[in-house]
This record gives structure tokens, sequence and C-alpha cells, in this order.
């Protein structure tokens, strides 16, 4: 175990990768001289060599695109995609090529493709910089959604990713990029469509994803305070989803509150929400509770965009409501 | 060049296989037999015939939506392909895709597209993985004149020439974009000077005949595959149906597509030149044509006696079975 970031963590399973395949290549606007937007190709560049650590034009579609025909020629193409935003200018080429490629071929063609890109607000980059459009993708059959949240997965879903046979869209929350975890290198791919419980509890249910999932375990640590026992878990993939597991935590504390920095309507949360209500419904013993971003493209100044994002005493008010507490 | 007495007629084959392939699409449609959008290439199978015949089985095709042409010249079988219309699970796509979604990996034939412009980066991908891969396969990517509009044509157009990558860009200009003329959606309607701007050589050529089609293409794969770099293509054509069966043709007069078709028609005049060049004799073009029309009508009975996918599997192929 090394005690490391997220982006090193992204760094190193990049560098493993293209170390043991030479298929395996990065590319995106400014991955090579500039060493990524987020700094996370940093170096691959002088090792790797230009071909391989591959900058591209500022077109979106074109390199994602090209990034789909690399992969039904052979390659292993990472693309990385500054962030969510821009994706939408490749959307064409997600939603009508990656996705239905296999299928619309008959089986015959699969995309074996990995795209990343940060995703989730925080930065005071308003409101064409911060949005968290994952539940959008996560739509769409024929991909596979990941949303990484510890330095661990962010090192072995980049690794799960290059393994699977199908295009994986890995979302990065921009505010984790510098924390800090443990990481163990050397612990193989993660498992793809697993949630996992990051704390144990059996008063009440917090399940969110990604860079909400900080706020989630403090919001566990001051409900601890008051003398409620929260679970959290954190969902890890959005497509596949871990149904089961959603199951399993609200049969156990029976009260669920989801975290989902999208925007409540029509989003992700609505989606688990709506899951629970056909499947456990009868296990609930209070109205299902959402904390999500405000209805409002992401505002620039700081105390707009806090009220703008969920924070961690929404949270907590959210579940003491559940149990009568408010 | 066609220069011997049975390439002669192998092409010829393939230009007439396809429009009585076509023919009969449309009467089976009426027929109820397919379904959902039908787009002939009646017209314009010079193009494609022409330019099939330029590749190797190790070359990548990407075509749009307007692809049987395209697929029976490159070699899918008139059964496959009508097999795929009809719905059928022998279809070359597994009735998956239908007549937009034509596809098949034996013939590196990938698709099929029917996102105007969206098969560009897909092409440009596949090159850079021949390139990278050090294959000597060359990609041609077909799409029409409305292409040309889509950002995604001078996204794809762009990285080809940055990184030097062997695309074959076949611009088939038959004067519309569905309904909308050429110069009514292009501010520039010399369409060779959008790849030169980006460094990329251009020539067109008369899309209605099949010797200069295929000297051309023969010609730009050569430079594509000399100088492992991007050439484009205009071949200019016309489509004498209608844009799709849901087409009334509001935007062209009768007189416009009867004089195409009476004085540019491909195969007429194919058949003229191949019979002043000594190529073929008088008798020769119709026991051809007696020879594809059986094949397509084999191809629709076998089409129709084939088995439909079960239900039970319409969730197949979204991704890949799982391991193990």
């Amino acid at each position: 175990m090394t005690r490391t970031t997220y982006r090193e963590a992204i760094r190193l399973a990049l560098a493993t990768a293209l170390e043991a395949d030479s298929r395996v290549l990065l590319m995106g606007e400014d991955v090579g001289r500039y060493g990524g937007a987020y700094a996370v190709s940093k170096g691959l560049l002088e090792r790797f060599g230009p071909e391989r650590i591959r900058d591209t034009p500022l077109s979106e579609s074109g390199f994602l695109g090209a990034g789909i025909g690399a992969a039904l020629g052979g390659l292993r193409p990472i693309v990385e995609i500054m962030t969510v935003n821009f994706s939408l200018l490749a959307l064409d080429q997600v939603v009508n090529n990656a996705a239905t490629l296999r299928h619309m071929s008959g089986g015959q063609i699969g995309v074996p493709l990995v795209v990343r890109m940060a995703t989730g607000g925080g930065r005071q980059l308003a409101a064409q910089h911060s949005h968290s459009l994952e539940g959008w993708y996560a739509h769409v059959p024929g991909i596979k959604v990941l949303a990484p949240a510890t330095v661990q997965d962010a090192h072995d879903m980049l690794l799960a990713a290059l393994a699977d046979a199908d295009p994986v869209f890995i979302f990065e929350h921009q505010l984790l990029y510098p924390t800090e975890g443990e990481l163990d290198p050397a612990r193989g791919p993660a498992t793809i469509g697993q949630a996992l419980v990051r704390r144990e509890g059996c008063d009440v249910s917090l399940v969110t994803y990604g860079g909400s999932l900080g706020k989630a375990l403090a919001a566990g640590d001051e409900l601890a305070q008051a003398g409620i026992s929260a679970e959290v878990l954190e969902l890890r993939t959005l497509r596949p989803l871990d149904v089961e597991a959603i199951e399993a935590t609200v049969t156990k504390t029976h009260r669920l509150v989801i975290i989902d920095e999208g925007w409540k309507t029509g989003s992700f949360s609505a989606e688990i929400a709506a899951l629970v209500a056909e499947r456990v419904f009868y296990e609930l013993d209070a109205p299902i509770a959402r904390v999500c971003s405000a209805e409002v493209p992401i505002p620039y100044a700081k105390h707009l965009e806090d009220a703008a994002l969920p924070q961690v005493p929404a949270i907590v008010v959210a579940a003491k409501e559940l149990l009568g507490r408010g | 060049m066609i220069a011997t007495r049975p390439r002669a007629l192998a092409l010829l084959e393939q230009m007439l296989l396809i429009r009585r392939f076509e023919e009969k699409c449309a009467e089976v449609y009426s027929a109820g037999k397919i379904r959902g959008f039908l787009h002939l290439y009646i017209g314009e199978e010079a193009v494609a015939v022409g330019a099939m015949a330029a590749l190797d089985a190790a070359d990548n095709v990407v075509a749009t939506y307007r692809e049987h042409g395209h697929a029976l010249a490159r070699g899918l079988t008139p059964t496959a392909v009508m097999a795929e219309m009809y719905g059928k699970a022998t279809g070359c796509s597994r009735g998956r895709g239908g007549s937009m979604h034509l596809f098949s990996t034996p013939h590196r034939f990938f698709g099929g597209h029917a996102i105007v412009g969206g098969g560009l980066p897909v092409a440009v991908g596949l090159a850079l993985a021949d390139s990278m891969l050090g294959r000597e396969g060359v990609t041609v990517c077909f799409f029409g004149d409305g292409a040309v509009d889509e950002g995604e044509f001078h996204e794809s157009l762009n990285l080809a020439a940055l990184w030097r990558l062997p695309v074959l860009f076949v611009c088939e200009n038959n004067l519309y974009a569905m309904g909308t003329a050429l110069e009514r959606h292009e501010s520039v309607t010399d369409l060779c000077v959008k790849p030169r701007a980006y460094g990329i050589p251009a020539e067109n050529v008369d899309g209605m005949d099949l010797f200069a089609v295929e000297a051309a293409t023969a010609h730009a794969v050569s430079e594509v595959r000399r100088h492992r770099s991007p050439f484009f293509l205009e071949a200019k054509t016309y489509r004498f149906r209608a844009h799709s069966m849901y087409d009334a043709e509001a935007y062209r007069s009768r007189e416009e597509v009867a004089e195409w078709a009476q004085k540019h028609d491909p195969i007429d005049l194919a058949v003229a030149e191949l019979t002043r060049r000594g190529l073929i004799d008088g008798a020769e073009p119709a026991a051809v044509d007696l020879r594809v029309r059986a094949a397509v009508e084999r191809a629709c009975e076998e089409a129709d006696a084939a088995p439909l996918e079960p239900v039970g599997d319409l969730l197949r192929d979204v991704l890949a079975p799982e391991a193990g």
C-alpha cells in the first residue's frame, strides 16, 4: 500500500496499461505536451511518445469518433475529454455509434473504447464547466458508466475499463484529483457493476456515487454524533447498476436518502428511487428523500455555487427527517 | 483500367445486380416485405462499383444509409443483404440493422451509417489503427454532399490530414442533401475546395462514368497507399429515385430527373463504352441481366424462407457476452 492522490492513481494505471499493451493509446486535448488539463497525464508523453500520448485538435466529435474507429481497428484507445460539458460536442458519436455498433451489426463488431472525463462542480467554474451529466450517459444501453470516488477505484476502474470489450465511460469528479488515499496497485481490475458499503449502519441508507461520497461519509459521522447509524452505499458503477446492493441496504435500514450531484428532475437519483419503489417498496418505513443540485445552471459566485450543490448539512437534515428527528 | 473482358463483364454485372436488386426492393417494399426507411441508389451505381474495384480485401469501407450498392459491390451476397432488409436472422446484421445498417466484418464493411457525417470520424479511427499497427490497408469512406455541411466532416478531414492517415474520402455529390439542392446548402459549391483547405489533394470525377470512376479511384487509392495520407474524391452523380420511399420529390422537376436518366444512365453508358471498346458483344448485357434477375429472385425467396430471430434474443448483442 502506498499513499497517493486520485490524480496519480489514474496516471499510474495509465502507465501500467501503456506498458503492458502496445495497443493502448491516450488521446485528447492537451494530454501530451501540456500534461493534461488536470495534470493526469503529466510525464507520459516523455515515456511513451507522441504516437501513444496523442494531442488532438479541439474536435471532440472527431477524436471520440476516431477512438471508436481505432477500437474497431484493433487498438485500445483511451479518450480523455477535458470536462463533461465538452463531451456534449461528441454525444453523436457516443449515442449513435459507440453504443449502437455492436447491436446494429448483429454482434459482429464491438467497441472496446475507454472515455475518461472530469465532471462535477465546486471549483467556481460556472455553468459550462461544472455540471454532472453522467446520469444522462447512464440512460443509454450499450455503454458502461463508472464513477470512481476513491484513489483505489480511480486506479482499478481504469484497468477494468481497459479489460472490457465494450465502451466504458469514466467520470472523474474534478474535486477528487488532489485527494489522497491508500493505493494497492496490485489489487487488479475493479468489478464493474458492483456497489460497495463504505460505512455500515442500520437506521438510514445514504446512497451516492462519485464526488458526493465524501459528503455522505461526513454526514454519516455527523449523524453518528446525533445517535443515528447511517449506512453509506457507494454505487461506483451507474450502468450496469448494482440493484441488489440497493435493495439490500434498503431492506436493512428501511430508510433511503439518495445524494446525486445531478439536477433532481429526470436525474439518476430518480432512477434509484423508482427502482426502490418498484422492488422493495414495502421495506420502506419513510418516504424516499433526495439531495440533488438545485435546478439552476451552476453559478460562479462561491456562496451561490455552494448553495446549488448537495452539501453535508442538507444530507444530515434529510436523514433526520426520515427518522422523525428533523 | 478495365482492360480485360472478364473484368468488364464482372463490373457490368455488379452494376446490373445493384439496379435489379433495388428495383426489387422497391417492389417488395410496396408489398410490405421491407419496412422502415429505404434509400435507393439507382443512378449512382457507377460510383460504388468503380470505387470498390480499386480496393483490396484488407481495406476498410465505411458507407452511408444509402449503401445497398456499396455492400453488393464489396461482395456481400444479395441474399445476406435482402434477408437483412426482411429483418431476418440470416441477414448480414442479423436483422438488427435493416437497410441503413449493413455490416460484414469478413468484407471489412463497417456500416451502414445513418447520421449524416457520423461515419467520417470512425473511418479516421480505422485508418489510425492501420497506421499505428503497421498494416497496409486503406480506409474508404463514402458520404454525400450533405455531409460536407456537417462539423464532423471538417473535424475528420483536419484529423486525417494532421495525422497523415490513409483515408480515401469519397463524396457522392448527387446534388441534393435529401431535398435541399447543393447551392441551397453550401456557400461554396466546389466541394474540392474544402479538402484542399486542409492540405488534402482533391479531384472530381464524372460519377456516371464507370471507367472514369474506376480510373480516378485507382489513382486516388494508389496515392493514399504511396503517401499513407488522405485523398478526397468527389464523384458527381445523380439519384434517379426519390430520397426514400416517403419522398414526393417536390424539390426537383420530373424533367430534370428524366433528362439525367435518359442521357446519363451509368449502365447504358457503360454498355455503350464496353461495346465500343470491343470488350462485350451485343447479346451479353441481356444475358447478364437475366443472370442477376435470377439472383435477385433467389435472394428474395431465401430471405422469405429465412427464420426470424426469437424475441427471447432481443437483448443479445447490446454488450459483449459475459466471459466464461
